[in-house]
């Protein structure tokens, strides 16, 4: 029988606390990221010119039909190449910056879809009220349509954040000291991965557990 | 003030409007009616280029709304429209509801926008409602706060979308009574509308529709007297009928 080994946890817990707080900071650039950059390509997926609906059309199945963790490695692979032939000397520690833009990028694509099914659940009258007051049609959206669009979306653009806090596990493909790569580094050293393992489980299980709850009060809160 | 002379509007192959012309002097209140489908809702909506239409013109103080180069919205914000589901932003208050177009597209200050939002209020009779939201109120309180709404924009002139064909009987007085009052105020409106108790105490004129085409465009009481074809006398007596 395996018996279990905790005692390179207690020791571990401040690297896995930077762990945490590099994780929830790539959460938290990319769910502001996304979902800025998600708003406007769903406002230009449903503007009427044809030319901006494709595009932002393909931008959304191109990023949608690729896995994450080679939008994460394309990156850290392309940025210091770009960045050497920019500015002509090799860059610093990119790795972080690649995965900010990797996550914002590809979770725009989602948002995208999130908001512009939210803006599309607002209805046309509201569209004709604001311009009957003679806003224009980028104030009517802006003041108008969005603000109910995204008090509905909420619920959805949390539970994708969620989503998205379990996803940044993948940048230890990039070698980032984030929370779950600290914790399977820590279990390798020592010798007690299985142990380092289940630990970080629990701690994504809480994590995640506790904003589900959160996302559920928010979405009785929102449909009373 | 409000000219519209041969418009007409097609939905794919499906015309909806064919050839309407009328006037509307200053001061004038209009009644447009006729069955459902016939384009009197698309027709005001023209008015204020809300709906686009292919051929014909329509001028409101002089300004043309078809014409690419017109300033669409500032001429809107002199044209105030009145909708049947009365469309207030459900995320503002009543009285944010009433100041957000006139600081957004008049530039009016908080203070200013404020206080006229609140004496219109206190015209349609809803001063002590200000600070709720419009899900808090009752429809014919909602449609009082967007006919407000509109008149703190100053119009020339409003435009009513079945105004009352959204609310319980019982609410509809307590609107067609504002409107019978800015009526008398000397308003020009033109409202589409089935209240023919409302034609008869303010209208000048009615127009009924069928069909896409203005089929009769008359003085009230020669209207109400003797309507001129078959079909607005049909019209006439089934909705007077009950």
């Amino acid at each position: 029988m395996y018996s279990f080994d905790w005692s390179s946890i207690p020791g571990a817990l401040p690297l896995l606390r930077n762990g945490m707080l590099l994780t929830l900071e790539i959460t938290i650039v990319a769910v502001v990221a996304g979902i800025l950059l998600g708003t406007v390509i769903a406002v230009m997926r449903l503007s009427p010119n044809p030319f901006l609906s494709s595009l932002a059309a393909l931008y959304v199945s191109g990023f949608r039909s690729i896995p994450l963790v080679m939008v994460l490695l394309w990156f850290y692979l392309l940025v210091p190449q770009v960045i050497n032939q920019v500015f002509g000397h090799p860059a610093l520690d990119i790795r972080l910056l690649s995965a900010f833009v990797a996550f914002s990028l590809f979770e725009a694509s989602y948002y995208a879809e999130i908001i512009r099914a939210g803006i599309q659940s607002v209805s046309k009258g509201q569209v004709s009220a604001g311009l009957a007051l003679g806003m224009t049609g980028s104030q009517t959206m802006r003041l108008i349509i969005l603000p109910q669009a995204f008090r509905r979306m909420i619920p959805l653009l949390l539970t994708q954040a969620i989503i998205l806090f379990q996803d940044t596990s993948l940048v230890y493909v990039i070698g980032l000291a984030e929370f779950f790569g600290n914790a399977y580094n820590v279990g390798n050293r020592d010798g007690t991965l299985v142990e380092l393992l289940l630990f970080a489980g629990a701690v994504y299980f809480v994590f995640c557990f506790a904003a589900s709850m959160l996302v559920r009060r928010l979405q009785k809160k929102i449909a009373a | 003030m409000i000219t519209i002379t041969n418009v007409s509007k097609w939905y794919g192959d499906f015309n909806v409007l064919k050839q309407c012309s009328t006037e509307v002097s200053k001061g004038e209140v209009v009644v447009v009616c006729g069955p459902s489908g016939s384009g009197k809702s698309t027709l005001i909506k023209c008015v204020n280029g809300l709906e686009p239409f292919q051929e014909g013109e329509i001028l409101i103080d002089g300004i043309s709304v078809g014409d690419r180069r017109t300033n669409l919205p500032k001429l809107r914000s002199r044209v105030g429209m009145v909708f049947q589901h009365f469309e207030l932003f459900p995320h503002l208050t009543v009285v944010q509801n009433l100041t957000l177009a006139q600081c957004q597209v008049l530039k009016r200050g908080a203070k200013e926008a404020t206080e006229k939002g609140l004496r219109l209020l206190d015209m349609v009779g809803l001063q002590t409602q200000a600070k709720k939201f419009p899900a808090q109120l009752s429809g014919g309180q909602q449609q009082r706060v967007a006919i407000a709404r509109a008149l703190a924009m100053d119009p020339i002139a409003m435009l009513f979308d079945e105004p009352t064909s959204a609310l319980d009987p019982e609410m509809i007085k307590e609107v067609l009574d504002v409107m019978v009052k800015l009526a008398q105020e000397g308003m020009t409106m033109i409202v589409v509308t089935h209240e023919m108790g409302f034609a008869r105490t303010v209208a000048d004129r009615v127009i009924f529709m069928d069909q896409g085409q203005i089929v009769e465009d008359r003085p009230k009481e020669e209207f109400f007297k003797n309507p001129g074809t078959d079909r607005a006398q049909q019209f006439l007596s089934k909705i007077l009928s009950h």
